[in-house]
C-alpha cells in the first residue's frame, strides 16, 4: 500500500524493570510502524508504559529485547559515530516545561548547547543566527534570548523545549505529554505550533499522551496502550469513529463532552477498579479485570493482535480474524 | 431561594517581594442549597484563592477584604479563629486537588477520617465513629473497607487517596462541598468514577457543591450553574446549558473553540486564544481580557468593563453594553 519504507518500525519491543517485589512488565511486547511524515499517537493511562515506550526509542535505556529500526537500521547494533548521528536525527520535547530545563542557562545558552555538543558550526556568530532563527520559529522573540526560563510562562518554556528539540533539524520527535502541564488555552498554541513545524519541515512524531480529544487533532495513526501492551492500532479515524477493544470504547466514552445535551444523551461506560499492576499482570487478556465485555476465555488465553479492518489492529477475543 | 453561601464584593491580595498581587478583584457570587456551581478558569485565574479566602485558609501575609461572605447568618469576614473553626470542616467541606500530598503519609487512612468525625461530633464515641467511617469508606467506593481502614495512603492508588480525600470531606455531612481541581490529577477512567461518585452524594445527600476546575468539558455534564473567572474577576455566570449553547463573554467563545472535541470532526487547526494571562501584580486598566480579545473596542483599554445582566445570566463585556457595535465571530 505505501511505498516508502518506513521510518521508525518498532518489532515487539520488551522493557521489564527489576523491583523488590519482581519484574516490572512495563512494556510487553509492543511493535508499531510510523512512516515519514505522519503522526503516531500513543494513549493510555498513566502506568500504561507510554512514556517508557518513547524513551526506549531514543535509546536512552537497553532492552530487555525487541528490535528498534531507524531509517532500516537497526539501533542496537549503533556504535559510537553512528551512535551521535542517530541521536542528532531524533530528539525528544518533554512533558514539564518547569523541570526540563536548566534553570541557571538562559534561553541562549539552553538552545546553543546541542549545537555545541554536536559542533554544527564553527563560527559563533552563525552559531547565533542559528539560535535566533530557532526562537522566531517557535515563536518567540529573539530580544528575550538572555532571559532565564523562570522569566517565562509555561507555554513560552514549553516553545523553548521545542526550540531546543529542533536545533539539530531533527527527523523524528518524541513528544512525551507536552501538553499535559499547560493551561486549556495555551494547549492548543502548542498543539497548532507542532502541527505547523510539521508541515513545514516534513518532521515525523511520536505523540504520547493521555488527552484522547487532542490526539485526534495532530495524530494520523493512534495505538492503545494498556498494561504494557497495544491492544488497538489503526488509523485515527478508523480507531475514533469504530472503536474495537472495550477499553478504547471506555476511554473514549470517559472523555467528556462540552456540549450539556450530548453529554446527557450520551451514556457513558464507567471501568470498575483500577489499572492492575504491571508486576503481577492478570492472566489471559491483560483488560480481562475491569471488562465489560469479559469471557472465560479472556482469563486464559492472551488474545493476539489481529487485523480486523485495512490497518486497523485490535487484540480481543471478541473479534475474528478476516 | 435564600442562598446558602453569599460572597459580595470579595477583594483578595497578597504582598510578595514587594509587589501588590491582586489575586482576586471583587467577585460576588451565590450559592443556592443543593446547587452544584463550577467556578471555571486557567492557572493563576485566582480560582483557588477565591475559595480559600472565603474559609480564610491564609496566613497574614494575605489581605482579604469583603464588602460580605455570608454562611447561615453569619459573616464568616467577621468571625474570630475560634468560631471559624466550627464551619471549617463541618459546614463547609473541602476536596483538595492532589490526593498524593493532602493526606498525611504516617497516619492509616481509616484514622484521618474517623480524626474528622470525632473533631466535629464531639459526642460521638469511638466505636460509633468507627462504624461511621466504614460506612463512609463503602459510601465512597472503597472495596473491603476493614481491611482499607488500616492502610496508609502510599499503598493507594492516585483514585483511591482521591476517595479517601472525599470520605474526610464527607465526615461531619457538610452542607457545602468545595471541590478544588478534584479530577486534574487522576487519568480520564478513573476521572469519569469520581465525578460519577461526587454527583451520587449531591443527589443523596442533599449537598451543593461548589467546583472549581479550568476544564469546561467535564462542567457540561455536571453543574448547573457556570462562572467563568478570569484575572482575578468572574467574566461570565450562566446556567450550563446557555453557557455552552451561547457564550457571551469573548473569553467564553474562545475558551470553548480552542477545546478538541470528540463529537465533532477535527479541523487541521485549533483555534487557540492567542497571548498569555495578563500580569497580576500591575495594575490592569480597562477589560483584562482586552490584549487578547478579538473585538476590542476603545472603550475596552480605558474602562473596566460593569457587569451586564441578561435573564438569569451576567457578563462583564463592554460589547453587551446597547452603545456598542454588533461584533460576527
Amino acid at each position: 500500500m505505501r511505498k516508502n519504507p518506513p521510518l521508525v518500525l518498532v518489532n515487539n519491543l520488551k522493557k521489564h524493570f527489576p523491583t523488590n517485589q519482581g519484574m516490572n512488565k512495563a512494556v510487553d511486547g509492543v511493535s508499531f510502524e510510523i512512516y515519514q511524515g505522519e503522526t503516531l499517537g500513543l494513549v493510555g493511562e498513566s502506568g500504561c508504559g507510554k512514556s517508557t515506550t518513547g524513551k526506549a526509542l531514543l535509546k536512552l535505556f537497553s532492552l530487555t529485547s525487541g528490535e528498534i529500526f531507524f531509517e532500516g537500521r537497526d539501533v542496537s547494533s549503533l556504535k559510537k559515530r553512528e551512535l551521535l548521528s542517530f541521536r542528532k536525527d531524533i530528539q525528544m520535547i518533554f512533558q514539564d516545561p518547569f523541570s526540563s530545563l536548566n534553570p541557571r542557562m538562559t534561553t541562549h545558552e539552553i538552545l546553543k548547547e546541542p549545537l555545541i555538543i554536536h559542533k554544527v558550526f564553527k563560527n559563533r556568530a552563525i552559531e547565533k543566527e542559528r539560535v535566533y532563527e530557532l526562537l522566531e520559529l517557535v515563536g518567540l522573540d529573539p530580544s528575550h534570548a538572555n532571559r532565564f526560563p523562570h522569566e517565562f510562562s509555561g507555554g513560552q518554556r514549553q516553545r523553548i523545549g521545542i526550540a531546543r528539540a529542533l536545533a539539530l533539524n531533527p527527523k523524528f520527535i518524541v513528544c512525551d505529554e507536552p501538553i499535559a502541564a499547560l493551561d486549556v488555552s495555551i494547549q492548543a498554541q502548542i498543539i497548532n505550533l507542532l502541527k505547523k513545524l510539521q508541515i513545514e519541515m516534513g518532521l515525523t512524531y511520536l505523540f504520547i499522551s493521555h488527552d484522547l480529544a487532542m490526539v485526534r487533532y495532530l495524530c494520523t495513526d493512534v495505538a492503545v496502550m494498556y498494561l504494557g501492551h497495544v491492544v488497538e492500532i489503526g488509523k485515527s479515524e478508523q480507531v475514533y469513529t469504530s472503536a474495537l477493544h472495550p477499553y478504547t470504547q471506555a476511554l473514549l466514552s470517559a472523555v467528556s463532552i462540552p456540549d450539556p445535551e450530548k453529554e446527557k444523551a450520551r451514556k457513558r461506560i464507567v471501568l470498575p477498579g483500577e489499572i492492575p499492576s504491571a508486576i503481577n499482570p492478570p492472566k489471559g487478556c491483560v483488560f480481562c479485570t475491569r471488562c465489560p465485555k469479559v469471557m472465560p476465555i479472556c482469563k486464559i488465553e492472551k488474545p493476539k493482535l489481529r487485523e480486523i479492518g485495512s490497518g486497523h489492529q485490535v487484540s480481543c477475543h471478541l473479534y475474528q480474524e478476516n | 431561594m435564600t442562598p446558602l453561601l453569599q460572597v459580595k464584593k470579595l477583594k483578595v491580595s497578597f504582598k510578595h517581594h514587594f509587589k501588590k498581587i491582586d489575586a482576586v478583584r471583587e467577585v460576588s457570587f451565590d450559592l443556592l442549597p443543593k446547587q452544584t456551581v463550577a467556578i471555571v478558569g486557567e492557572s493563576g485565574c485566582g480560582k483557588s484563592v477565591l475559595i480559600k479566602a472565603i474559609l480564610k485558609l491564609f496566613s497574614s501575609s494575605a489581605s482579604i477584604q469583603a464588602e460580605k461572605i455570608l454562611y447561615g447568618g453569619l459573616d464568616l469576614n467577621l468571625l474570630t479563629e475560634q468560631e471559624l473553626q466550627k464551619i471549617r470542616g463541618k459546614e463547609i467541606g473541602v476536596i483538595f486537588q492532589d490526593p498524593m500530598t493532602s493526606l498525611n503519609p504516617t497516619m492509616k487512612i481509616g484514622d484521618q477520617i474517623l480524626e474528622n468525625i470525632l473533631l466535629h461530633k464531639k459526642s460521638a464515641s469511638f466505636q460509633e465513629a468507627k462504624n461511621e467511617v466504614l460506612n463512609l469508606l463503602a459510601l465512597v467506593g472503597i472495596t473491603d473497607p476493614a481491611i482499607r481502614y488500616y492502610q496508609y495512603p502510599h499503598e493507594l492508588s492516585g483514585g483511591m487517596r482521591q476517595r479517601v480525600m472525599i470520605a474526610i470531606a464527607l465526615a461531619p455531612s457538610p452542607k457545602i462541598l468545595i471541590a478544588d481541581e478534584p479530577t486534574t490529577a487522576l487519568d480520564v477512567t478513573i476521572q469519569a468514577q469520581i465525578l460519577s461518585l461526587l454527583k451520587k452524594i449531591q443527589e443523596t445527600r442533599g449537598t451543593s457543591i461548589l467546583l472549581i476546575t479550568h476544564d469546561l468539558s467535564i462542567v457540561a455534564g455536571f453543574c448547573d450553574k457556570v462562572m467563568v473567572m478570569y484575572a482575578g474577576k468572574i467574566v461570565e455566570v450562566s446556567d450550563t446549558a446557555s453557557l455552552f449553547k451561547d457564550p457571551k463573554h469573548p473569553y467564553t467563545i474562545k475558551l470553548l473553540k480552542s477545546l478538541p472535541r470528540l463529537d465533532v470532526q477535527p479541523n487541521t487547526f485549533l483555534q487557540a486564544i492567542g497571548g498569555v494571562p495578563p500580569d497580576l501584580s500591575t495594575e490592569i486598566q480597562g477589560c483584562s481580557f482586552a490584549p487578547r480579545c478579538f473585538a476590542t473596542m476603545e472603550v475596552c483599554t480605558r474602562f473596566c468593563p460593569p457587569s451586564f445582566g441578561l435573564e438569569q445570566r451576567e457578563c462583564a463585556c463592554w460589547l453587551l453594553d446597547p452603545r456598542a457595535t454588533k461584533v460576527k465571530q
